[in-house]
């Protein structure tokens, strides 16, 4: 097989010939070093207060200034995007397998185990996103612990009807009524056919996602029911420069830049991502009308 | 009356009302068994330093709780249905009136913010999607992205600081009534409005374009367009107004979303809806008050649906026969 006719490596040349899609990986991979050597790379403490040094702009030895209590708002930075995007990739991979699994399952078997897991996937999606996370901090209390388990709660649901809607269309694919005929095992059929075929739509629901989930945590954590102090956020950052805005608005502009730049790039790698390996475009949207 | 029942936007409707009425049944049963999934006595929690055995009791048996569990999920869906939510752990309130004081601003916003994400949304989507491939379209395309990845609170802040605090032009917070003061309610909705439509109004772009253009591949505009019509009527009365359709669904779900959502932009502009009082309810534990106003906006989510499916059904008659 020549490398032209490899639709992954075909695949892998789309995407890389997107120049916005290229630079969006290219940002998350630096975001992603970035995040990972946080703690050795900062140049100070995230909680090194120094008064005398409080609201400080921008200079060569704060280079995103310093907050009402001298810290250093750079490092602080780099240490909640990392907190942030250890929360969104753990809240979203709960999401994918508890989402994935029901999501198979219920499309392959179809019946009456089909009918209740639908039934309570559309339960869950007539609460907002930041109303069933905030209900869940109310059940378990505020935390990081919590704010995963909110997040991946929350996006199980839409995993699941990703999941469950592809799985209806390769089922019917003659690739899988022909393995069943030679009588070959379901787990088989579930792990070699069904799956593989599948994972367009859920790589790019879950890079889309992982743009979502990085906002509700800085939403909770903004509201002061997500990631708690000393542990530096970007939510609560932001949430603390509200009585400074005007006279220190780095304190507010760089956590929230961070916040931008991270949830676009992964949106843009999203939508990147579902031209080349979704081009029916099944994600949330129309995942929530199907029914 | 045989008429009404086989006509097939009734029948439609009736499986629509069956199917909500379903879901309805269980968010009842979430909303109840989130005062139970609490660890350890939710009446204590709530107490706080409060606490006395006389006080404990007396909340136990006023909220029902010291029933069994069985007796109390009948008597909440009973009560539930009937309006009556129980009362506030906090000030002993009943919650329903609790829930029906916020509910106008709550409204207000979402409204206001729907039609401002609206007035962006149609005119930039109907133009990126005529003028696919060009500048404009890519300008438009990446604003939306843009507009999407923002986090709706840290624009709220950006914009008080830029328009009440630094400008002076608006206030930062508060809210006032629209029956009591309409100008005062204007000034005071606009910065909290603009935050939330713009976000919303960047998501309702991308609809509005994928949906002009997929209309605009469709074989009867290319009828139209064949048989000589001007471009003008091509335009707007083949594919913009079978466009519609769609945003129609997705203006539906934006207002639902918006009335659950706006919670953290409610923290921010200090307005008295329903996100800041669940936000409040969350902080003090106030579990009656949370479940109330959790299966308020759970119903008010499906009760949008159910209408924009019935708007649905009425415009687009393949819905209805499918």
């Amino acid at each position: 097989m020549t490398t032209d006719t490899n639709p992954r490596v075909s695949s892998w040349r789309l995407l890389l010939s997107n120049p916005v899609t290229a630079a969006s990986g290219a940002i998350l991979v630096v975001i992603a070093i970035v995040a990972l050597t946080a703690n050795w790379i900062a140049p100070f403490g995230v909680n090194d207060v120094n008064v005398p040094d409080a609201l400080q702009g921008p200079s060569g030895a704060h280079w995103f200034g310093t907050d009402e209590l001298g810290r250093d708002v750079f490092s602080r930075v780099l240490v909640a995007t990392q907190a942030s995007l250890r929360v969104a990739v753990i809240s979203v991979t709960f999401a994918v397998i508890v989402g994935v699994t029901i999501g198979v399952v219920s499309g392959y078997r179809g019946g009456w185990l089909d009918t209740i897991f639908m039934r309570v996937v559309d339960v869950m999606f007539a609460f907002p996103v930041l109303l069933l996370a905030l209900a869940v901090v109310a059940i378990l209390g505020p935390g990081v612990t919590t704010t995963i388990l909110a997040i991946g709660i929350v996006y199980t649901p839409i995993f699941a009807r990703v999941a469950r809607a592809s799985t209806l269309s390769v089922r019917v694919e003659p690739y899988v009524s022909v393995s069943r005929s030679i009588g070959t095992g379901h787990l088989y059929i579930l792990g070699r056919h069904i799956v593989p075929n599948i994972a367009g739509p859920l790589v790019v629901q879950t890079s889309l996602s992982l743009a979502f989930a990085i906002l509700s945590e800085a939403a909770l954590s903004f509201l002061g029911l997500g990631i708690q102090p000393p542990q530096p956020s970007l939510g609560r950052m932001i949430f603390d420069s509200q009585g400074f805005v005007t006279m220190a608005w780095w304190m507010a502009v760089f956590p929230g830049a961070a916040i931008f730049v991270t949830v676009l790039a992964f949106n843009l790698l999203g939508d990147g991502l579902r031209d080349v390996l979704d081009p029916k475009q099944r994600t949330m949207i129309e995942a929530r009308r199907e029914q | 009356m045989t008429r009404l029942v086989t006509h097939p936007i009734a029948r439609f409707l009736a499986r629509r009302l069956a199917y909500s009425a379903v879901v309805l049944f269980g968010v009842l049963v979430v909303v109840f068994a989130l005062v139970h999934l609490v660890p350890g006595d939710p009446v204590r929690i709530a107490l706080g330093t409060r606490y006395s055995p006389e006080a404990y009791d007396a909340l136990r048996s006023a909220s029902g709780l010291d029933k069994p569990i069985v007796e109390q999920f009948f008597s909440y869906i009973g009560s539930a249905l009937t309006g009556d939510l129980g009362v506030s752990f906090r000030n002993g309130d009943p919650v329903t009136v609790i829930l029906l004081e916020r509910l106008p601003a709550t409204v207000s916003l979402a409204v206001v913010g729907v039609v401002i994400a609206l007035l962006i949304a149609l005119p930039a989507g109907i133009w990126s999607a005529l003028h696919e491939g060009r500048v404009s379209d890519a300008i438009i395309r990446v604003a939306s992205q843009f507009g999407v990845s923002v986090p709706d609170f840290w624009m709220g802040i950006l914009l008080i600081a830029l328009f009440a605090t630094t400008l002076g032009w608006l206030p930062t917070s508060g809210y006032q009534p629209l029956l009591d003061n309409p100008g005062g309610w204007l000034r005071h909705i606009v910065l909290p409005a603009l935050t939330v439509g713009l976000v919303a109004g960047a998501i309702m772009t991308r609809y509005v374009r994928s949906a002009v253009l997929e209309v605009a591949s469709m074989g009867y505009v290319r009828t139209a367009r064949s048989k000589g019509l001007s471009p003008r009527v091509v335009t707007f009365r083949h594919t913009v107004r079978n466009a519609l359709i769609p945003v129609l669904t997705i203006t539906g779900i934006q207002l639902a979303t918006i009335l659950g959502g706006v919670i953290v932009v409610e923290v921010v502009f200090a307005w008295p809806g329903l996100g800041r009082l669940v936000y409040n309810a969350v902080a003090t534990r106030d579990y009656p008050v949370i479940q109330g106003a959790v299966l308020l906006i759970a119903a008010l989510f499906l009760l949008i649906n159910l209408i924009v499916d019935a708007l649905y059904a009425v415009v687009d008659p393949r819905i209805r026969l499918s």
